[in-house]
């Protein structure tokens, strides 16, 4: 539905060697991983969010991500050339495959929970791709140029209900204190980067989180700031999901995704 | 606990460029900000626009029907001031 | 305003609006009970569209594909929009949604007994696009028509955006027929279960409908119950017998006569049972509802008092 419109050109996928392939994989399908599990997370508000408008909002922030999600999942089955697919990707890999950050499969929780993950999520990946969309890998490029235009949308929303929350009523802020007492802890893996990804890196294939890091903090900063909400002091980072090692509300979220497929093996749907 | 609502917004919107803004239908928004962004999610998820307007709903002042008469009706026998009132000779093109 | 017949009582005047098909709107001249039954009409049915929103909503994080998924979660939020293009509408005729959501949450307001439902498993996607968007879509394109103004306005648009919906429920339902045999047994044991109460859907027979004949005079309806579900099942038994699974009904026949088909009575006691609460899922789609707008409340007022904070600094800065 949301593939980018691509030229047979960049469909093609590079001539990368088999090692290199193979690694640029693993990163697409993080990439993959973090998006598609972000829009379950947020498909899961589809009637239950506290006032209409702001329900049709959610599914729309889910639906850009999972757009981005299949477009990575099909590059990379392109980048594995084993004939897997997209859905096989998605729906038959289990969770210590699953290469997802853990921020964002961490539960909804109350409203307040949603805006700070979506918010570190959102700030993290918006420069992100606006890096890889000055890439040298052509596919990510053009992925990375579609989303780009979601994901700004993505940050004004997150970035304004942060606002509100913290410069809202008492009970709001309450609620958004909490919420990032929770899951500030999560934000460092994001930019943390994994062995794999420090290989791209310096490789100048994918962007260094390094370089993302002072527009990142600007942002918080600023909007912290906005709230009235003091930066809270560095958590100790929290890190595995990008490397397999999820905190227990993966396996529930995947056993629900991939219900249908599990029980009914190599069956179209 | 305030029970209040969320303000009325109407939602205006020029669907490509170079035709005017019309009015699409209407929403809840908290601020203009807001009430931008969800008209935006509310009302553009098929590509149905290129440029939103959004006024809160208390802000529209409506003619009255019952006034109706006296504020159109006038209008309606100046025929003169549409182009179809005038003969141009067929020999004349370009007008 | 038009007035056809200036002699003549308000009321006169207004059914002669009617008749001339001239639409209504908001701030028209009309007959209380014209904006009641709209005021319960429309809010009904977007009632019918958030509440509606449940039940397939039940299958969004467990849909088979990546593409299904997006398709549902577009589909569902589809029922958000319209549900908001619906309390708008209404909302000209001077009712709030607050209102109409307490009306809703206390039980006083009604929302289609087709949602009290369950879905239990991926073929029930099918069948709630196919066949209860099938019989939303005979519903809703007379109301394309309707004599309010707003609310055939609004309506233009859920209609334009509901076309898919069908299709994409059709669509579920051929794939599982073409499937495995499991596959297709799903798709009919889906079938079994939704076929009735969809029937149910166009309301009680219309010897039975106390306020079809005002609103059909009014122009609110165009066509009856009766009428729309006959249309419904006409439609409905061809593609049911392409898809090779079978309406759960022996009586279904064609009437060479008629040129209709003809079929078995709708268990009335069921439908008036569920009507009035006792359906299977009545109890949590109204708790889900208003859990979901209780939980909100805080959300709600963060917005207005940091609008208001807002509003206070500009002016104290002009």
């Amino acid at each position: 539905m949301a593939t980018p419109d691509l030229s047979p050109a960049q469909l093609a996928a590079p001539t990368y060697p088999a090692e290199l392939r193979s690694q640029l994989f693993q990163y697409v399908v993080q990439l993959a991983d973090t998006s598609l599990i972000l829009a379950h997370r947020l498909s899961e508000w589809c009637g239950h969010g506290p006032v209409l408008e702001q329900d049709l909002a959610l599914s729309n922030i889910a639906l850009d991500l999972l757009g981005e999600a299949r477009s990575y999942y099909q590059y990379a089955a392109e980048l594995e050339g084993r004939g897997r697919t997209e859905d096989d990707l998605a729906y038959l890999r289990s969770a210590v495959e699953y290469r997802n950050p853990l921020l964002v499969e961490q539960p909804n929780g109350d409203f307040a929970y949603t805006i700070v993950r979506q918010f570190l999520f959102d700030n993290f990946h918006y420069q992100l791709l606006k890096e890889l969309k000055a890439g040298p890998d052509a596919r990510l490029a053009a992925i990375a140029e579609k989303s780009l235009k979601e994901a700004a949308y993505h940050l004004k929303w997150s970035s304004e209900w942060l606002i509100r929350l913290g410069d809202g009523t008492p009970e709001s802020r309450r609620r958004l204190d909490k919420a990032i007492a929770a899951l500030w802890r999560f934000a460092g893996e994001l930019t943390t980067p994994t062995p794999g990804e420090s290989h791209l890196q310096e490789l100048g294939l994918v962007p260094d989180y390094a370089a993302l890091l002072p527009a990142m903090q600007a942002h918080v900063a600023h909007v912290l700031a906005e709230a009235t909400v003091p930066l809270p002091t560095a958590p100790v980072a929290q890190l595995g999901g990008k490397t397999g090692r999820h905190s227990e509300h993966l396996g529930y979220l995947l056993a629900e995704l991939q219900y249908l497929q599990r029980t009914y093996p190599g069956l179209t749907w | 606990m305030i029970q209040q609502e969320w303000p009325l917004w109407e939602v205006f919107i020029r669907s490509k460029q170079g035709l005017d803004h019309k009015h699409v239908g209407s929403l809840h928004a908290a601020d203009a900000a807001m009430a931008m962004q969800n008209a935006r999610d509310v009302y553009t998820r098929r590509l149905e626009g290129v440029s939103i307007w959004v006024v809160e709903s208390r802000h529209i002042h409506a003619s009255n029907p019952d006034e109706a008469a006296e504020f159109f009706e006038p209008a309606a026998d100046k025929v003169y001031r549409h182009p179809t009132f005038y003969d141009v000779p067929d020999s004349i093109k370009h007008m | 305003m038009e007035t056809l017949a200036p002699d003549l009582s308000p009321e006169a005047q207004f059914q002669a609006r009617i008749d001339a098909d001239i639409r209504i709107e908001p701030k028209d001249w009309m007959p209380e009970a014209y904006r009641k039954t709209l005021i319960r009409q429309i809010s009904q049915h977007a009632h019918s569209e958030l509440v509606g929103m449940l039940p397939e909503g039940n299958w969004i994080t467990r849909a088979p594909s990546l593409k299904r998924k997006a398709i549902l979660l577009a589909k569902v939020q589809d029922e958000a929009g319209h549900g908001l293009y619906l309390y708008s509408a209404a909302e000209t005729l001077g009712t709030s949604r607050d209102q109409m959501l307490a009306d809703l949450h206390s039980g006083k307001a009604k929302y289609s007994s087709i949602f009290n439902y369950p879905t239990l498993s991926w073929a029930d996607m099918g069948c709630v696009g196919w066949l209860v968007d099938g019989a939303a879509i005979l519903n809703q394109v007379p109301l394309c028509r309707t004599s309010y103004g707003p609310y055939a306005r609004a309506m233009v648009r859920v209609c334009k955006e509901e076309s898919f919906h069908q299709r994409q429920g059709f669509e579920i339902m051929q794939t599982l027929c073409e499937g495995a045999p499991v596959q297709k047994e799903m798709a009919q044991e889906a079938l079994n279960r939704w076929w009735w109460p969809t029937l149910m859907m166009f309301g009680p027979k219309d010897a039975d409908s106390p306020n079809t004949e005002q609103s059909m005079k009014w122009r609110i309806k165009r066509f009856t119950n009766d009428e729309l579900r006959q249309k419904f099942v006409d439609m409905m038994v061809p593609q049911a017998e392409f898809l090779g699974l079978k309406v759960p009904d022996d009586k279904v026949q064609w009437n060479e006569e008629r040129q209709a088909y003809d079929f078995g009575e709708v268990d009335w006691e069921e439908f008036w049972n569920v009507v009035k609460g006792n359906g299977l899922c009545n109890h949590e789609r109204l708790q889900a509802r208003v859990q979901a707008h209780e939980e909100g409340a805080w959300v709600r007022e963060a917005a207005l008092a940091h609008a208001a904070k807002r509003k206070e600094r500009a002016a104290v800065a002009a």
